[in-house]
Protein backbone atom coordinates (compact mmCIF):
# COMPACT_ATOMS: atom_id res chain seq x y z
CA UNK A 1 0.00 0.00 0.00
CA UNK A 2 2.76 2.37 0.99
CA UNK A 3 4.93 1.42 -2.19
CA UNK A 4 2.27 3.28 -4.32
CA UNK A 5 3.24 6.83 -2.31
CA UNK A 6 4.69 9.09 -4.39
CA UNK A 7 5.80 12.00 -1.97
CA UNK A 8 8.49 14.78 -3.77
CA UNK A 9 9.63 16.47 -0.98
CA UNK A 10 12.22 18.36 -3.04
CA UNK A 11 9.14 20.20 -5.19
CA UNK A 12 8.51 22.30 -1.88
CA UNK A 13 12.51 23.03 -1.21
CA UNK A 14 12.78 23.91 -4.35
CA UNK A 15 9.28 26.48 -4.49
CA UNK A 16 10.80 27.98 -1.17
CA UNK A 17 11.62 31.04 -2.86
CA UNK A 18 8.67 31.66 -4.32
CA UNK A 19 6.70 30.89 -0.57
CA UNK A 20 8.75 33.01 1.51
CA UNK A 21 7.75 35.75 -1.13
CA UNK A 22 4.55 35.25 0.08
CA UNK A 23 5.34 35.27 3.48
CA UNK A 24 6.65 38.72 2.94
CA UNK A 25 3.44 40.16 2.39
CA UNK A 26 1.72 37.87 4.67
CA UNK A 27 3.93 39.49 7.48
CA UNK A 28 3.49 42.98 6.51
CA UNK A 29 -0.21 43.16 5.59
CA UNK A 30 -0.90 41.77 9.23
CA UNK A 31 1.66 44.19 11.06
CA UNK A 32 0.67 47.10 9.54
CA UNK A 33 -3.09 45.92 9.31
CA UNK A 34 -2.63 45.12 13.54
CA UNK A 35 -0.87 48.05 13.63
CA UNK A 36 -3.66 50.32 12.48
CA UNK A 37 -6.29 48.00 13.66
CA UNK A 38 -4.56 48.80 17.52
CA UNK A 39 -5.38 52.36 17.16
CA UNK A 40 -8.86 52.21 15.78
CA UNK A 41 -9.30 49.50 18.31
CA UNK A 42 -8.72 51.57 21.18
CA UNK A 43 -10.68 54.56 20.27
CA UNK A 44 -13.55 52.31 19.28
CA UNK A 45 -13.11 50.76 22.90
CA UNK A 46 -12.83 53.69 25.13
CA UNK A 47 -15.97 55.07 22.88
CA UNK A 48 -17.55 51.40 24.08
CA UNK A 49 -17.23 52.76 27.59
CA UNK A 50 -17.80 56.39 26.68
CA UNK A 51 -21.16 57.47 28.61
CA UNK A 52 -21.50 59.57 26.02
CA UNK A 53 -24.61 58.42 24.32
CA UNK A 54 -23.54 59.10 20.67
CA UNK A 55 -19.96 57.67 20.91
CA UNK A 56 -21.14 54.74 23.05
CA UNK A 57 -23.86 53.73 20.18
CA UNK A 58 -21.51 54.60 17.17
CA UNK A 59 -18.50 52.48 18.40
CA UNK A 60 -21.14 49.59 19.54
CA UNK A 61 -22.49 49.67 15.69
CA UNK A 62 -19.12 49.69 14.13
CA UNK A 63 -17.92 46.82 16.81
CA UNK A 64 -21.35 44.65 15.62
CA UNK A 65 -21.11 45.29 11.84
CA UNK A 66 -17.38 44.47 11.89
CA UNK A 67 -17.90 41.65 14.17
CA UNK A 68 -21.11 40.32 12.22
CA UNK A 69 -19.60 39.98 8.93
CA UNK A 70 -16.81 37.88 7.98
CA UNK A 71 -13.71 39.22 7.27
CA UNK A 72 -13.27 37.16 3.49
CA UNK A 73 -16.42 39.35 2.97
CA UNK A 74 -15.15 42.71 4.18
CA UNK A 75 -11.99 41.86 1.72
CA UNK A 76 -14.47 41.13 -1.34
CA UNK A 77 -16.30 44.32 -0.47
CA UNK A 78 -13.47 46.68 -0.14
CA UNK A 79 -11.29 45.36 -3.28
CA UNK A 80 -14.32 44.66 -6.08
CA UNK A 81 -17.70 46.91 -3.99
CA UNK A 82 -15.66 50.12 -2.85
CA UNK A 83 -12.79 50.00 -5.21
CA UNK A 84 -15.92 50.36 -8.42
CA UNK A 85 -17.59 53.21 -6.62
CA UNK A 86 -14.33 55.04 -6.51
CA UNK A 87 -13.57 54.09 -9.57
CA UNK A 88 -16.53 55.51 -10.69
CA UNK A 89 -16.57 58.93 -8.63
CA UNK A 90 -13.18 59.73 -7.99
CA UNK A 91 -10.98 57.86 -10.57
CA UNK A 92 -9.13 56.02 -7.60
CA UNK A 93 -8.20 52.50 -6.45
CA UNK A 94 -7.13 50.59 -3.18
CA UNK A 95 -4.40 47.99 -4.66
CA UNK A 96 -4.67 44.95 -3.36
CA UNK A 97 -2.62 44.88 -0.65
CA UNK A 98 -3.66 48.21 1.13
CA UNK A 99 -7.06 46.82 0.76
CA UNK A 100 -5.42 43.81 2.79
CA UNK A 101 -4.14 46.06 5.23
CA UNK A 102 -6.86 47.86 5.58
CA UNK A 103 -9.34 44.70 5.85
CA UNK A 104 -6.85 43.45 8.58
CA UNK A 105 -6.78 46.96 10.33
CA UNK A 106 -10.97 47.37 10.42
CA UNK A 107 -11.30 44.13 11.61
CA UNK A 108 -9.03 43.38 13.78
CA UNK A 109 -9.84 47.18 15.41
CA UNK A 110 -13.45 45.69 15.68
CA UNK A 111 -12.00 42.69 18.05
CA UNK A 112 -9.27 45.23 19.84
CA UNK A 113 -12.05 47.47 21.06
CA UNK A 114 -13.93 44.20 22.69
CA UNK A 115 -10.38 43.63 24.40
CA UNK A 116 -9.93 46.92 25.49
CA UNK A 117 -13.08 47.51 26.81
CA UNK A 118 -13.01 44.55 28.47
CA UNK A 119 -9.67 44.72 30.53
CA UNK A 120 -10.54 48.43 31.48
CA UNK A 121 -13.81 47.24 32.77
CA UNK A 122 -11.95 44.92 34.47
CA UNK A 123 -10.33 47.45 36.81
CA UNK A 124 -11.59 47.97 40.00
CA UNK A 125 -13.37 50.76 40.79
CA UNK A 126 -12.03 51.48 43.84
CA UNK A 127 -8.90 52.37 41.81
CA UNK A 128 -10.30 55.24 40.12
CA UNK A 129 -12.22 56.07 43.19
CA UNK A 130 -8.70 56.35 45.10
CA UNK A 131 -7.02 58.19 41.99
CA UNK A 132 -10.18 61.17 42.16
CA UNK A 133 -10.05 61.26 46.06
CA UNK A 134 -5.98 61.78 45.59
CA UNK A 135 -7.18 65.32 43.63
CA UNK A 136 -6.43 63.94 40.44
CA UNK A 137 -8.59 64.49 37.48
CA UNK A 138 -10.94 61.85 35.00
CA UNK A 139 -7.83 62.28 32.80
CA UNK A 140 -4.84 61.64 34.52
CA UNK A 141 -6.74 58.84 36.59
CA UNK A 142 -7.34 57.37 33.45
CA UNK A 143 -3.89 57.97 32.09
CA UNK A 144 -1.96 56.92 35.27
CA UNK A 145 -3.65 54.35 37.34
CA UNK A 146 -5.80 52.70 35.27
CA UNK A 147 -4.88 52.50 31.45
CA UNK A 148 -1.12 51.22 32.57
CA UNK A 149 -3.15 48.20 34.17
CA UNK A 150 -5.34 47.96 31.80
CA UNK A 151 -2.69 47.28 29.22
CA UNK A 152 -1.61 45.01 31.56
CA UNK A 153 -4.45 43.04 30.77
CA UNK A 154 -5.16 43.17 27.30
CA UNK A 155 -1.85 41.58 26.44
CA UNK A 156 -2.94 38.14 26.39
CA UNK A 157 -6.07 38.85 24.21
CA UNK A 158 -4.30 41.07 21.72
CA UNK A 159 -1.38 38.44 21.08
CA UNK A 160 -4.64 35.68 20.59
CA UNK A 161 -5.66 39.11 17.97
CA UNK A 162 -2.40 39.13 16.49
CA UNK A 163 -1.74 35.28 15.64
CA UNK A 164 -5.76 35.63 14.20
CA UNK A 165 -5.25 38.12 11.96
CA UNK A 166 -2.43 36.61 10.54
CA UNK A 167 -4.08 33.57 9.40
CA UNK A 168 -6.62 35.97 8.14
CA UNK A 169 -4.48 37.08 5.38
CA UNK A 170 -4.31 33.84 3.80
CA UNK A 171 -8.28 34.65 2.45
CA UNK A 172 -6.88 37.44 0.61
CA UNK A 173 -5.54 35.70 -2.26
CA UNK A 174 -8.77 36.36 -3.62
CA UNK A 175 -8.41 39.66 -4.12
CA UNK A 176 -4.95 39.31 -6.01
CA UNK A 177 -2.53 39.41 -3.06
CA UNK A 178 0.30 37.37 -3.32
CA UNK A 179 0.69 36.20 0.21
CA UNK A 180 2.16 32.54 1.38
CA UNK A 181 -0.99 30.67 0.69
CA UNK A 182 -1.69 32.27 -2.48
CA UNK A 183 2.00 31.24 -3.64
CA UNK A 184 1.37 27.62 -2.23
CA UNK A 185 -1.09 27.24 -4.57
CA UNK A 186 0.31 28.49 -7.83
CA UNK A 187 3.02 25.86 -7.01
CA UNK A 188 -0.09 23.34 -6.46
CA UNK A 189 -1.64 24.26 -9.56
CA UNK A 190 1.51 23.60 -11.94
CA UNK A 191 3.19 20.42 -9.62
CA UNK A 192 0.00 18.87 -8.46
CA UNK A 193 2.17 18.33 -5.12
CA UNK A 194 -0.75 19.31 -3.30
CA UNK A 195 0.44 17.29 0.20
CA UNK A 196 4.28 18.38 0.15
CA UNK A 197 3.48 21.98 -0.33
CA UNK A 198 0.19 22.63 1.89
CA UNK A 199 1.90 20.56 4.48
CA UNK A 200 5.21 23.30 4.10
CA UNK A 201 2.56 26.16 4.06
CA UNK A 202 0.89 24.79 7.44
CA UNK A 203 4.32 24.49 8.82
CA UNK A 204 5.20 28.20 7.96
CA UNK A 205 1.92 29.88 9.44
CA UNK A 206 2.92 27.41 12.50
CA UNK A 207 6.94 28.95 12.62
CA UNK A 208 5.52 32.87 12.27
CA UNK A 209 2.12 31.95 14.52
CA UNK A 210 4.98 29.95 17.02
CA UNK A 211 6.96 33.10 16.74
CA UNK A 212 4.28 35.52 18.24
CA UNK A 213 3.10 33.28 20.47
CA UNK A 214 6.74 32.96 21.99
CA UNK A 215 7.28 36.51 21.84
CA UNK A 216 3.92 37.06 23.58
CA UNK A 217 5.27 34.57 26.74
CA UNK A 218 8.21 36.67 26.96
CA UNK A 219 6.40 39.84 27.73
CA UNK A 220 3.74 38.62 29.88
CA UNK A 221 6.88 37.61 31.83
CA UNK A 222 8.75 40.98 31.64
CA UNK A 223 5.14 42.54 32.97
CA UNK A 224 5.08 39.87 35.78
CA UNK A 225 5.72 42.80 38.11
CA UNK A 226 3.58 41.26 41.02
CA UNK B 1 -25.53 26.35 37.42
CA UNK B 2 -26.78 22.89 37.47
CA UNK B 3 -28.66 23.77 34.54
CA UNK B 4 -26.07 25.23 32.53
CA UNK B 5 -24.11 22.29 32.60
CA UNK B 6 -26.88 19.64 31.54
CA UNK B 7 -27.45 22.23 28.45
CA UNK B 8 -23.85 22.01 27.83
CA UNK B 9 -23.73 18.57 27.93
CA UNK B 10 -26.40 18.37 25.26
CA UNK B 11 -24.94 20.74 23.57
CA UNK B 12 -21.67 18.32 22.69
CA UNK B 13 -23.59 15.56 22.64
CA UNK B 14 -25.45 16.55 19.60
CA UNK B 15 -22.84 18.20 18.15
CA UNK B 16 -20.54 14.87 18.70
CA UNK B 17 -24.02 12.84 17.43
CA UNK B 18 -24.34 15.20 13.87
CA UNK B 19 -20.58 15.42 13.48
CA UNK B 20 -20.20 11.37 13.03
CA UNK B 21 -23.54 10.94 10.89
CA UNK B 22 -21.95 13.86 8.90
CA UNK B 23 -18.83 11.59 8.87
CA UNK B 24 -20.67 8.60 7.41
CA UNK B 25 -22.26 10.33 4.62
CA UNK B 26 -19.11 11.78 3.33
CA UNK B 27 -17.64 8.50 3.37
CA UNK B 28 -20.22 7.01 1.51
CA UNK B 29 -19.75 9.85 -1.35
CA UNK B 30 -15.61 9.42 -1.85
CA UNK B 31 -15.98 5.62 -2.58
CA UNK B 32 -15.58 6.14 -6.57
CA UNK B 33 -16.99 3.45 -9.05
CA UNK B 34 -13.69 4.25 -11.19
CA UNK B 35 -13.19 0.80 -12.67
CA UNK B 36 -16.05 -1.23 -11.77
CA UNK B 37 -19.09 -2.02 -14.37
CA UNK B 38 -20.61 0.83 -16.04
CA UNK B 39 -24.17 -0.60 -14.87
CA UNK B 40 -22.98 -0.11 -11.13
CA UNK B 41 -25.49 1.30 -8.45
CA UNK B 42 -23.25 3.74 -7.10
CA UNK B 43 -22.97 7.29 -8.84
CA UNK B 44 -19.98 8.31 -10.38
CA UNK B 45 -19.01 11.88 -9.12
CA UNK B 46 -18.21 14.08 -11.71
CA UNK B 47 -15.91 17.11 -10.84
CA UNK B 48 -16.77 20.55 -12.99
CA UNK B 49 -15.74 24.29 -12.40
CA UNK B 50 -17.49 26.98 -10.21
CA UNK B 51 -17.91 29.30 -12.87
CA UNK B 52 -16.50 29.13 -16.54
CA UNK B 53 -19.28 30.32 -19.01
CA UNK B 54 -20.49 28.77 -21.62
CA UNK B 55 -18.97 25.01 -20.17
CA UNK B 56 -20.24 25.33 -16.68
CA UNK B 57 -21.97 28.02 -14.82
CA UNK B 58 -25.04 28.34 -12.40
CA UNK B 59 -28.33 29.33 -13.99
CA UNK B 60 -29.33 31.94 -11.40
CA UNK B 61 -33.24 31.26 -11.71
CA UNK B 62 -32.88 27.71 -11.30
CA UNK B 63 -30.45 27.08 -9.50
CA UNK B 64 -29.07 24.44 -11.63
CA UNK B 65 -25.38 24.20 -12.91
CA UNK B 66 -25.71 24.25 -16.91
CA UNK B 67 -23.61 24.55 -20.14
CA UNK B 68 -22.09 22.64 -22.64
CA UNK B 69 -19.79 20.55 -20.76
CA UNK B 70 -22.81 19.67 -18.38
CA UNK B 71 -24.94 18.91 -21.91
CA UNK B 72 -21.86 17.18 -23.06
CA UNK B 73 -21.40 15.01 -20.31
CA UNK B 74 -24.97 14.18 -19.93
CA UNK B 75 -25.18 12.66 -23.21
CA UNK B 76 -22.06 10.34 -22.62
CA UNK B 77 -23.59 9.05 -19.19
CA UNK B 78 -26.89 8.48 -20.96
CA UNK B 79 -25.05 6.47 -23.47
CA UNK B 80 -23.06 4.76 -20.86
CA UNK B 81 -26.11 4.15 -19.07
CA UNK B 82 -24.34 5.45 -15.78
CA UNK B 83 -25.77 7.31 -13.03
CA UNK B 84 -23.54 10.28 -11.47
CA UNK B 85 -23.76 13.54 -9.33
CA UNK B 86 -22.08 16.38 -10.40
CA UNK B 87 -19.37 18.57 -7.81
CA UNK B 88 -18.74 21.80 -8.51
CA UNK B 89 -15.29 22.62 -7.22
CA UNK B 90 -12.64 24.74 -7.08
CA UNK B 91 -10.75 24.11 -10.95
CA UNK B 92 -6.93 23.87 -8.86
CA UNK B 93 -8.42 21.19 -7.07
CA UNK B 94 -10.13 19.14 -9.16
CA UNK B 95 -6.79 17.00 -10.81
CA UNK B 96 -5.80 16.49 -6.76
CA UNK B 97 -9.15 15.51 -6.51
CA UNK B 98 -8.77 13.20 -9.52
CA UNK B 99 -5.45 11.49 -7.90
CA UNK B 100 -7.20 11.24 -4.16
CA UNK B 101 -10.12 9.31 -5.77
CA UNK B 102 -12.71 12.13 -4.46
CA UNK B 103 -14.11 12.38 -8.02
CA UNK B 104 -14.17 9.64 -10.95
CA UNK B 105 -14.42 12.55 -13.72
CA UNK B 106 -13.55 16.04 -14.36
CA UNK B 107 -14.73 18.50 -17.08
CA UNK B 108 -14.33 21.65 -16.81
CA UNK B 109 -12.94 23.12 -20.11
CA UNK B 110 -9.50 21.47 -19.34
CA UNK B 111 -7.09 22.27 -21.73
CA UNK B 112 -5.24 18.97 -22.33
CA UNK B 113 -1.46 19.71 -21.29
CA UNK B 114 1.56 17.31 -20.62
CA UNK B 115 1.84 18.29 -16.83
CA UNK B 116 -1.57 17.61 -16.69
CA UNK B 117 -1.09 13.93 -18.61
CA UNK B 118 1.75 13.02 -15.64
CA UNK B 119 -1.22 12.71 -13.45
CA UNK B 120 -4.44 12.23 -14.70
CA UNK B 121 -5.90 10.43 -18.33
CA UNK B 122 -7.71 12.31 -20.35
CA UNK B 123 -10.07 11.08 -22.84
CA UNK B 124 -9.84 12.40 -26.69
CA UNK B 125 -10.67 15.92 -26.96
CA UNK B 126 -13.86 17.48 -26.79
CA UNK B 127 -13.70 21.18 -28.36
CA UNK B 128 -10.95 23.13 -29.69
CA UNK B 129 -9.83 26.44 -28.49
CA UNK B 130 -7.31 28.75 -27.80
CA UNK B 131 -6.55 31.99 -25.73
CA UNK B 132 -8.30 35.40 -26.74
CA UNK B 133 -6.93 38.74 -25.15
CA UNK B 134 -9.38 40.96 -23.71
CA UNK B 135 -9.22 44.48 -23.37
CA UNK B 136 -12.36 47.73 -21.62
CA UNK B 137 -14.03 48.59 -24.48
CA UNK B 138 -12.72 52.16 -24.77
CA UNK B 139 -8.87 50.73 -24.88
CA UNK B 140 -7.23 52.14 -28.52
CA UNK B 141 -3.71 51.37 -27.63
CA UNK B 142 -3.91 47.25 -27.63
CA UNK B 143 -4.90 45.87 -30.62
CA UNK B 144 -3.36 42.53 -29.99
CA UNK B 145 -0.95 40.42 -27.86
CA UNK B 146 2.30 42.04 -29.47
CA UNK B 147 1.12 45.41 -27.57
CA UNK B 148 0.99 44.41 -24.19
CA UNK B 149 4.70 45.82 -23.92
CA UNK B 150 4.46 47.65 -20.35
CA UNK B 151 1.08 46.59 -19.22
CA UNK B 152 -0.88 44.70 -16.68
CA UNK B 153 -2.48 41.62 -17.54
CA UNK B 154 -4.71 39.68 -15.22
CA UNK B 155 -6.07 35.87 -15.83
CA UNK B 156 -6.86 32.92 -14.04
CA UNK B 157 -4.22 30.86 -11.35
CA UNK B 158 -3.23 27.67 -12.61
CA UNK B 159 -4.43 27.65 -16.46
CA UNK B 160 -2.64 27.53 -19.33
CA UNK B 161 -3.67 30.94 -19.95
CA UNK B 162 -1.62 31.80 -16.82
CA UNK B 163 1.51 30.28 -18.42
CA UNK B 164 1.07 32.25 -21.32
CA UNK B 165 0.61 35.35 -19.96
CA UNK B 166 3.81 35.16 -17.63
CA UNK B 167 5.68 34.49 -21.16
CA UNK B 168 4.24 37.44 -23.27
CA UNK B 169 7.46 39.63 -23.68
CA UNK B 170 7.46 42.94 -21.84
CA UNK B 171 3.93 42.85 -19.63
CA UNK B 172 5.12 44.63 -16.73
CA UNK B 173 2.90 42.53 -14.18
CA UNK B 174 0.98 39.11 -14.21
CA UNK B 175 -1.91 39.38 -11.97
CA UNK B 176 -3.71 36.00 -11.58
CA UNK B 177 -7.12 35.52 -9.62
CA UNK B 178 -8.51 32.41 -8.09
CA UNK B 179 -11.36 32.52 -10.62
CA UNK B 180 -11.54 34.48 -13.89
CA UNK B 181 -14.65 36.82 -12.64
CA UNK B 182 -12.23 38.35 -10.46
CA UNK B 183 -9.93 39.06 -13.52
CA UNK B 184 -12.49 40.19 -15.54
CA UNK B 185 -13.80 42.69 -12.72
CA UNK B 186 -10.63 44.01 -12.35
CA UNK B 187 -10.36 44.82 -16.37
CA UNK B 188 -13.44 46.62 -16.36
CA UNK B 189 -12.73 48.50 -12.53
CA UNK B 190 -9.14 49.55 -13.92
CA UNK B 191 -7.06 47.05 -12.15
CA UNK B 192 -5.46 45.53 -15.26
CA UNK B 193 -5.32 46.40 -18.84
CA UNK B 194 -5.84 43.19 -20.74
CA UNK B 195 -7.18 39.92 -19.68
CA UNK B 196 -6.07 37.14 -21.47
CA UNK B 197 -8.03 34.22 -21.34
CA UNK B 198 -9.82 30.95 -22.61
CA UNK B 199 -11.69 32.26 -26.29
CA UNK B 200 -15.00 30.82 -25.12
CA UNK B 201 -15.59 31.85 -22.15
CA UNK B 202 -14.36 35.81 -23.48
CA UNK B 203 -16.14 35.63 -26.38
CA UNK B 204 -18.66 34.93 -24.30
CA UNK B 205 -18.63 37.26 -21.78
CA UNK B 206 -17.63 39.96 -24.03
CA UNK B 207 -21.01 39.10 -25.81
CA UNK B 208 -22.89 39.05 -22.61
CA UNK B 209 -22.63 40.08 -19.03
CA UNK B 210 -19.48 42.15 -20.60
CA UNK B 211 -21.30 43.87 -23.59
CA UNK B 212 -20.22 47.48 -24.14
CA UNK B 213 -17.59 47.37 -20.97
CA UNK B 214 -15.09 44.67 -22.66
CA UNK B 215 -13.97 43.94 -26.14
CA UNK B 216 -11.64 41.63 -27.42
CA UNK B 217 -9.06 42.24 -29.44
CA UNK B 218 -6.29 40.32 -32.14
CA UNK B 219 -6.51 36.79 -33.08
CA UNK B 220 -6.77 33.85 -31.67
CA UNK B 221 -3.35 32.79 -29.50
CA UNK B 222 -1.88 29.01 -28.90
CA UNK B 223 -4.64 26.73 -30.05
CA UNK B 224 -5.52 24.29 -27.57
CA UNK B 225 -7.41 21.60 -26.70
CA UNK B 226 -9.91 20.61 -24.08
CA UNK B 227 -10.60 17.10 -22.52
CA UNK B 228 -12.12 15.28 -20.00
CA UNK B 229 -10.05 14.16 -17.17
CA UNK B 230 -9.71 10.65 -15.21
CA UNK B 231 -7.54 9.25 -12.28
CA UNK B 232 -4.89 7.44 -14.09
CA UNK B 233 -5.52 4.19 -15.38
CA UNK B 234 -9.38 4.50 -15.08
CA UNK B 235 -11.83 2.53 -17.31
CA UNK B 236 -14.08 4.63 -18.18
CA UNK B 237 -11.37 6.50 -20.75
CA UNK B 238 -12.09 3.86 -23.19
CA UNK B 239 -15.33 4.11 -23.08
CA UNK B 240 -16.22 7.96 -23.40
CA UNK B 241 -13.70 7.58 -26.36
CA UNK B 242 -15.84 5.12 -28.03
CA UNK B 243 -19.00 7.79 -27.36
CA UNK B 244 -17.41 10.77 -28.34
CA UNK B 245 -16.54 9.46 -31.50
CA UNK B 246 -19.99 8.64 -32.20
CA UNK B 247 -21.34 11.76 -31.10
CA UNK B 248 -19.11 13.39 -33.55
CA UNK B 249 -20.50 11.49 -36.28
CA UNK B 250 -24.61 11.15 -35.40
CA UNK B 251 -24.97 14.90 -35.01
CA UNK B 252 -25.29 14.60 -31.05
CA UNK B 253 -21.92 16.60 -31.08
CA UNK B 254 -23.13 19.05 -33.60
CA UNK B 255 -26.51 19.78 -31.37
CA UNK B 256 -25.27 20.54 -28.27
CA UNK B 257 -22.19 22.82 -29.91
CA UNK B 258 -24.74 25.08 -31.79
CA UNK B 259 -27.03 25.38 -28.69
CA UNK B 260 -23.65 27.14 -26.91
CA UNK B 261 -21.86 28.37 -29.39
CA UNK B 262 -24.77 29.98 -31.66
CA UNK B 263 -22.78 27.99 -34.65
CA UNK B 264 -21.91 24.50 -36.28
CA UNK B 265 -18.47 23.95 -34.46
CA UNK B 266 -15.44 24.89 -36.55
CA UNK B 267 -13.79 21.86 -36.09
CA UNK B 268 -14.06 18.32 -34.90
CA UNK B 269 -11.03 17.93 -32.37
CA UNK B 270 -8.54 15.72 -33.80
CA UNK B 271 -7.68 12.39 -31.23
Amino acid sequence: MLENLNLDWSIPINSMPLLLSGIKWTIIIAAVGLFFGFIIGAVVGLGRTSKNKLLFWLSTIYVEAIRGTPILVQALYLYFGVNQVLQQTVGFRIGSETAGIIAIAINSGAYIAEIVRGSIQSIEKGQVEAGRSLGLSSFKTFYYIVWPQAFKRMIPPLGNQFIISLKDTSLFAVIAVGELLRQGQMVVATTFAAFEIYTVVGLLYLVLTLTISLVLRRIERRLEVD
Amino acid sequence: MKLFKKLFLLVVVLALVFGLTACGSTAEKDTASGDADNKDVAKIVVGCDTSFVPFEFLNESTGEYEGFDIDMWDAIAQELGVEYELKPMDFNGLIPALQSGSIDVAIAGMTIKDERKEKVDFARAYYDAGLMVLVRADNEDIKGVDDLNGKVVTTKTGTTSYDYSIAVEGVKEVKPFPNIDGAYLELINGGADAVIFDSPNVLYFAANKGKDRVKPVGELLDGQQYGIAFPKGSALVEDVNTVLEEMFVNGKYDEIYEKWFGQKPLSIPSA
